[in-house]
């Protein structure tokens, strides 16, 4: 069973970057104004940030980190380890980290790739990080984690057009022998892999004409096969499922109870969702911060962004205990209880 | 597991718009319900919170009256309940 503890990594600084270019979900004409309504306070999307043409999740990360280091007194030459993790990489090939590395001027002994995960990207990553730095003694990393999900939705596709937002984001991590242990619940079911798909555009399914065409679907979703296909029926029953057993075995793991945790910062995937997750595991709503309203399901941003949209003061200010849990495309979920003291955290980044 | 009148007061709670006393045991849901995909969310959430029981859209879809849809949730939950009787 994946959950662990990962013991004398530090999170230092958290910060994220979004697109100037907003979108009010009230002026989406393709539904009617009765459904537009209900979408705004069911799922809880009232506005979201989308990339321009061009600007890539890379972009935004890049942004994040030259202030994170700057508000760290953070040197780029003293970076030893970059991971990005996204599902909207700059090119199919090479890897992106590599040319963040290049573009933030990280030495050339500095470690750098990708990683493909969505929702769940976060908490993985800063499993994946952490263990690499442990066990290498690298002494400082970044981990860039976002997407820009909408350029690969469509207006015509009521399921996603509304839904996601864009964002991307930087961590930086320590080693630091006194930090407190991170412990993690990581899982995963591919069988569920059709839930969240785009289904032409790699290896499996290659771009054919066919690839473009709009085919209409259901009442209010037509899309082409190099658009995310979400399956929200299905993907809102697995985290009901999974995520309060999920959370629940963590805290099991780390002898502490719900109840002396600070936050509960969960992937903003749906405000019905979350609601639903945090009242099954009898969370107060005031640990349970959001950002889905202002930006939109903002992908595995969606973590670090919260923190930095709602958290800023209380974990620039003094010691925080948080639950940080991601769950979606994949199916992949994890969770991770964290202790940080005195971060830094800027405001959010608009370029 | 609730009685069928306390399971139509949450209902009714939690459709705000919906009102108070309109929905009987025989009450057939298509004319009280319109299953587009949110209102079945809302629905499946509900259940799911509050009496622990994963209901389907198909569930919704096949119920005829308020009471149909009762016993799905109300067996679920007794089946359930069963299991964990017998493992424990």
């Amino acid at each position: 069973m994946a959950i662990f503890p990962l013991p004398g990594i530090r999170i230092s600084g958290i910060a994220s970057a979004v697109p100037r270019t907003e979108y009010d979900n009230r002026n989406y004409e393709h539904i009617t104004e009765k459904e537009r309504e209900l979408f705004i306070k069911t799922v809880g999307v009232e506005r979201r940030r989308v990339a321009p043409k061009g600007m890539t999740t890379s972009d935004l990360c890049e942004s994040a980190a030259r202030i994170l280091l700057d508000d760290l007194g953070w040197s780029p030459g003293e970076i030893e380890i970059l991971i990005f993790i996204s599902q909207s990489r700059d090119y199919i090939i090479p890897a992106t980290a590599g040319i963040l590395q290049d573009k933030l001027g990280l030495p050339k002994t500095c470690i750098a790739y990708d990683i493909s995960l969505g929702c769940s990207g976060y908490v993985y990553g800063l499993s994946v990080i952490g263990s690499q730095m442990l066990t290498a003694g690298i002494r400082k990393g970044l981990l860039m984690v976002g997407d820009v999900s909408t350029q690969t939705t469509g207006v015509h596709d009521k399921s996603t057009f509304p839904l996601f937002g864009d964002g991307g984001t930087v961590t930086a991590l320590e080693l630091d022998p006194g930090a407190p242990p991170m412990t993690f619940n990581l899982q995963t079911d591919g069988k569920g892999f059709k839930a969240i798909i785009i289904p032409d555009g790699g290896i499996r399914n290659l771009v054919t004409p066919e690839s473009f065409i709009e085919e209409k679907l259901a009442e209010g979703i037509a899309r082409d096969r190099l658009k995310i296909a979400l399956d929200g029926m299905e993907v809102f029953q697995f985290s009901l499922r999974e995520v309060p057993p999920n959370i629940r075995m963590l805290m099991e793991k780390t002898g502490k109870t719900l109840e002396e945790v600070d936050f509960f910062v969960l992937h903003q995937a749906n405000k019905l969702m979350n609601e639903s997750i945090r009242k099954k595991l009898g969370i107060p709503a005031e640990k349970c911060p959001y950002s889905i309203r202002e930006y939109g399901n903002t992908s595995s941003a969606s973590i670090p962004l919260t923190i930095n949209h709602v958290l800023r003061e209380q974990l620039g200010n003094g010691r925080v205990s948080m639950v940080l849990s991601g769950f979606g495309v994949g199916l992949s979920w994890g969770s991770v209880y964290v202790e940080t003291d005195r971060i830094a955290c800027p405001e959010i980044i608009e370029i | 597991m609730v009685d069928i009148h306390q399971f139509i007061t949450g209902v009714e709670e939690e459709f705000e718009d919906m009102p108070k006393g309109a929905l009987k045991p025989d009450s057939i849901i298509r004319e009280h319900f319109n299953w587009d995909s949110i209102n079945a969310l809302i629905f499946i959430a509900h259940v799911n919170v509050n009496y622990n029981v994963e209901i389907t859209a198909e569930d919704l879809i096949t119920s005829v009256t308020i009471v149909d849809l009762y016993n799905i949730i109300r067996s679920r939950a007794e089946n359930s309940a069963a299991v964990k009787t017998a493992t424990a």
